[in-house]
């Protein structure tokens, strides 16, 4: 195979990592939702860690972009 | 047209040499000088008149003081008042340069990992020698987790101590890799407006005004999240796990 379609590929294949981060990103805020509905008072407090939970989730798609760039550009 | 990565390319405003090193004062210096300009117009200059009732800039300076005070109050307890200055001067320097960068024709010094790298390299070698130097050999204590058998201490004192060791990297990358990927998507969407032209140029466009909005919100979290990791490693070398 020539180099630079093998490179593509690469890339493509380095984005199934935001499967996981879907379930992930998707977790937090169904979790955050249901126990918010439960118990409306205790929601603006776990807000902040909702969001801290985000962001490190975010993070791991990132990684994986981080990943493809490298793929792309680097090699 | 322009390519999306060319928002991030280094350009030397004044030319100096020290020797074979390049020390050229560069865009990217520029815009960190800005920040720290803003900064301190902000907390000096802002609050010199004290007044009771405060004004539009003394309110944002003591919010932002209160939040990051309350924040390292929460993660880290009465012992890391020491370090409370380092964690506010951090929170606002970055959340300067990622807001900065969303001025538009401008530069975001995050967006390169050398410099989020640098920070997240300091609060490595800071957080090991405060641990080190309040507990001596005893720190080491962090990567064996309490209430374990034997057996899956093999396993898990190695993946503590990898993942103690990743730390910078994952602190920095994550800085990094959310201001390159933003600016990038939004480049990318302004090219789709040029070639799809005045009949289907208004999709993109639209999806530009609401991700904008999007990494606002992005340059405050990852400032946040930039700010309470470091509280929490912080936490960690100084109470160990407790």
């Amino acid at each position: 195979m020539d180099a630079s379609a093998a490179k593509l590929i690469g890339a493509g294949l380095a984005t199934i990592a935001l499967a996981g981060v879907g379930v992930g990103i998707g977790n937090i805020f169904g979790s955050f939702v249901s126990g918010a509905l439960r118990n409306p008072e205790a929601a603006p407090r776990v807000f902040g860690n909702v969001l801290l939970g985000f962001a490190l989730t975010e993070a791991v798609a990132l990684f994986a972009l981080v990943i493809a760039f490298m793929i792309l550009f680097v090699f | 047209m322009h390519s999306p990565m060319e928002q991030f390319e280094i350009k030397p405003l004044l030319k100096f040499h020290l020797g074979s090193l390049d020390a050229s004062y560069t865009n990217s210096a520029l815009w960190m000088t800005i920040a720290v300009i803003l900064a301190f117009m902000l907390f000096v200059l802002g609050t010199q008149k004290r007044a009771l009732v405060p004004g539009r800039v003394q309110s944002i300076a003591e919010v932002g003081f209160e939040f990051v005070a309350g924040m390292v109050r929460d993660n880290v307890g009465d012992a890391g008042k020491k370090y409370f200055p380092f964690v506010l001067t951090l929170f606002v320097y970055i959340l300067l340069c990622n807001l900065l960068g969303m001025v538009p024709y401008s530069f975001t010094p995050t967006s390169h990992i050398i410099v989020t790298f640098a920070m997240a390299a300091v609060v490595f070698v800071g957080v090991t020698i405060i641990g080190f130097a309040r507990h001596g050999a005893h720190f080491l204590s962090l990567f064996v987790p309490k209430g374990v058998p034997f057996v899956l201490l093999l396993l898990l004192v190695p993946i503590e101590i990898i993942s103690y060791f990743v730390r910078p990297f994952s602190l920095s990358i994550r800085l990094f890799a959310n201001m390159l990927a933003g600016h990038t998507m939004l480049k990318v969407f302004g090219g789709f407006v040029v070639m799809l032209g005045i009949i289907g140029g208004w999709a993109p466009l639209a999806f530009i005004v609401v991700f904008t909005g999007l990494e606002f919100l992005i340059a405050f979290l990852q400032a946040y999240v930039f700010a309470i990791l470091t509280c929490l490693y912080l936490n960690d070398a100084i109470h160990l796990h407790h």
